[in-house]
């Protein structure tokens, strides 16, 4: 459904990088492994369509998405992709709700408030909806974050070291919620990290390796 | 959400500075609003007064302040010219119509003006009500003069000596309204027109009764009744011999354009008297007053600058916060152009809202400035709209615009994938 080709990357700073192909099925849920400064980022960033590979194709479900205008490629990544980021990230003059529903606008959805609810309700902070997020703690701006992700019903959700800046116990929780979130909503799972903690609870593992 | 909703909700997430920067485009809209509407409205009025009028002979003095009494009944009169010489002039052949003056007296701060029919046609007048004056203390008066004092027709009022102030009452004669003119948007509206012969009389009975304290009688230059001793027999039923008559100027409408050469030589050389162009006096008049109206509308042009420049920092500033707010709203699917609209939203609408409540401000101060101006010929108002606010309009849209295009083209243009990866 998902599958890398030939990627490769070129720095500014002069040195290359080159990616193992990759090819990850449907409900899958894989762990992207690899050190920082291996490439993870850079690798998440060519998967969800931020970073145009200077070589190579990733193809999601039957679409090249870097031969897609930028526009298209926007709203492509709005509708399908969910990308969970290690700090959260919402807009701070929006309210919790509203930062969800720019998340369906934005992707040219038309806005759903029951949705919003369903989703905030599952992650179990349907009570801060009309808060604003200098009101949460940490934790609960995680959770926002994968509400935010999962609004859509996105085929493949994408977390980049959402556990790295939690305690062991908000890293278990959000690591289960991500879980639980990606089968709720029939998604494909990619979690990029380096964080010890997070391994076990995956079968599927990409780690990064230096190639020529 | 749309774009605008977004912006909205960001410049109401920073109240304080969203609110300065308002302040300084609404100050700086509102000087300009000030100066556009006042400056248009002096030149009208100024316009509409001495639109038909070519020349002003009177007493010596300064001819700006022979022209802003005769035309403008702002200033003193610069004083009084013999009857006899100013009807050798109404005869020459040079000019077409004269129209005599006649001050000295007020009711209520507004002037009496004692004059002919040629006053009624010169200004085109009309009665809304009533007739013009025929007899002696009979008077016309103007439209706003009717409003303000309350006068019907058939009412009666005392003047007073002098041009302002009303302590010294002529109670030997009283006036009496027998017309009310239509409004005609210059000084008339502010005038009660009689006969010469009414504010003569009035001193001369005036004179009489108080021969005793004649001396101590406070005679501000250019009053009608500096009066000859002779004046005090020659009163009552026949009007005195011309030679001691006085009038305070003549409006003069020349018959040819060849006049214009001849004619104010004739009068400056020939006589004791002076001539004055309303149109030269007036221009002077306003490049007096421009040179202020040019210093505050550089000061204001100033103000919008700054005002400019503090909403492009605030946007600026507040991309550098919220790049990576810009970076996650790509990621979830807003396009380059919808962020370039989000900030560009930002800074219309600062600005927009800026100009509109500094136009309306400007308004509303004029209005203030003019309901507490004292002198009712030159009153301004404030509820006036003028097309060219337009400009003003404009002008704010184009700061907030030229403010916002470089945040926005920067936000456009940004790429996600460096400011996602720095975290």
């Amino acid at each position: 459904m998902i599958s890398l080709k030939s990627l490769s990357h070129h720095y500014p700073g002069g040195h290359s990088i080159s990616f193992k192909d990759w090819q990850i099925n449907k409900g899958d849920q894989w762990l992207l492994l690899g050190e920082s400064g291996s490439g993870k980022t850079t690798l998440l960033h060519m998967l969800t369509g931020i970073l145009k590979p200077e070589k190579g194709d990733v193809i999601i479900s039957g679409t090249s998405i870097y031969s897609l205008s930028a526009k298209e490629l926007d709203q492509f990544r709005g509708r399908n992709i969910g990308i969970i980021f290690q700090r959260p990230h919402l807009i701070k003059s929006l309210t919790i709700a509203e930062n969800l529903s720019i998340a369906q606008t934005f992707a040219k959805l038309p806005a759903d408030s029951k949705r919003i609810n369903e989703v905030l309700t599952s992650l179990g902070i349907a009570d801060k909806k009309n808060a604003y997020p200098n009101e949460l703690s940490q934790g609960q701006l995680q959770r926002v974050s994968i509400a935010r992700a999962v609004i859509n019903k996105p085929m493949l959700l994408i977390a980049d070291e959402p556990t790295s800046s939690l305690d062991d116990k908000n890293a278990t929780a959000v690591l289960e919620l991500l879980i639980q979130q990606s089968q709720m909503n029939n998604a494909t799972l990619v979690v990029a990290t380096h964080d010890k903690r997070v391994k076990d609870a995956f079968t599927n593992t990409y780690e990064l390796s230096w190639a020529h | 959400m749309g774009p605008l909703k977004i912006s909205w909700k960001s410049l109401r997430s920073k109240p304080l500075s969203s609110a300065l920067n308002i302040m300084l485009i609404a100050f700086g809209t509102g000087i300009l609003t000030i100066l556009l509407l006042a400056s248009r409205q002096i030149g009208e009025k100024l316009d509409n007064n001495s639109k038909d009028i070519d020349l002003v002979v009177g007493a010596k003095g300064s001819p700006l302040q022979l022209i802003l009494s005769s035309i403008y009944y702002i200033d003193f009169p610069t004083g009084n010219i013999p009857l006899k010489a100013a009807m050798e002039l109404a005869h020459s052949p040079f000019v077409k119509r004269a129209v005599p003056l006649a001050l000295g007296d007020n009711y209520n701060g507004i002037r009496i003006v004692g004059t002919d029919s040629n006053f009624v046609s010169l200004y085109k007048l009309k009665t809304s009500a009533g007739k013009f004056w025929q007899k002696d203390f009979e008077t016309t008066i103007g439209s706003a003069v009717a409003k303000t004092q309350n006068l019907k027709i058939g009412d009666t009022f005392y003047g007073a000596h002098g041009l302002t102030g009303s302590s010294d009452i002529h109670k030997s004669h009283q006036y009496t309204v027998s017309g009310i003119l239509e409004h005609q948007g210059n000084a008339t509206d502010n005038l009660i027109l009689t006969n010469v012969a009414s504010v003569w009389k009035m001193h001369d009975e005036h004179e009489d009764h108080k021969t005793e304290s004649h001396e101590d009688h406070d005679h501000k230059a250019g009053e009608a009744h500096q009066h000859n001793e002779a004046d005090h027999h020659d009163h009552e039923d026949t009007l005195p011999a011309d030679e001691s008559r006085e009038l305070t100027s003549l409006l003069i409408q020349y018959r040819s354009p060849m006049s214009v050469a001849m004619f104010p030589r004739l009068v400056n050389e020939t006589t004791n008297m002076q001539a004055a162009s309303p149109a030269q006096e007036s221009t002077r008049l306003f490049s007096l007053i421009g040179v202020g109206v040019d210093t505050l509308q550089w000061f204001a042009i100033l103000i919008m600058f700054i005002a400019a420049i503090s909403v492009f920092v605030n946007l600026y500033n507040s991309l550098k916060e919220r790049n990576y707010d810009l970076a996650i709203m790509r990621t979830l699917g807003a396009s380059r152009t919808k962020l370039f609209l989000i900030v560009i939203a930002e800074g219309i609408m600062l600005t927009l809202a800026g100009t509109l409540i500094g136009i309306a401000l400007g308004h509303l101060v004029l209005e203030f400035i003019g309901s507490n101006q004292e002198s009712g010929q030159a009153q301004l108002s404030g509820f006036v709209l003028l097309y060219d606010e337009i400009y003003l309009f404009v002008a704010g849209l184009g700061i907030g615009i030229f403010a916002a295009v470089i945040p926005a083209v920067q936000a456009y243009q940004s790429n996600i994938s460096k400011i996602l990866s720095k975290n």
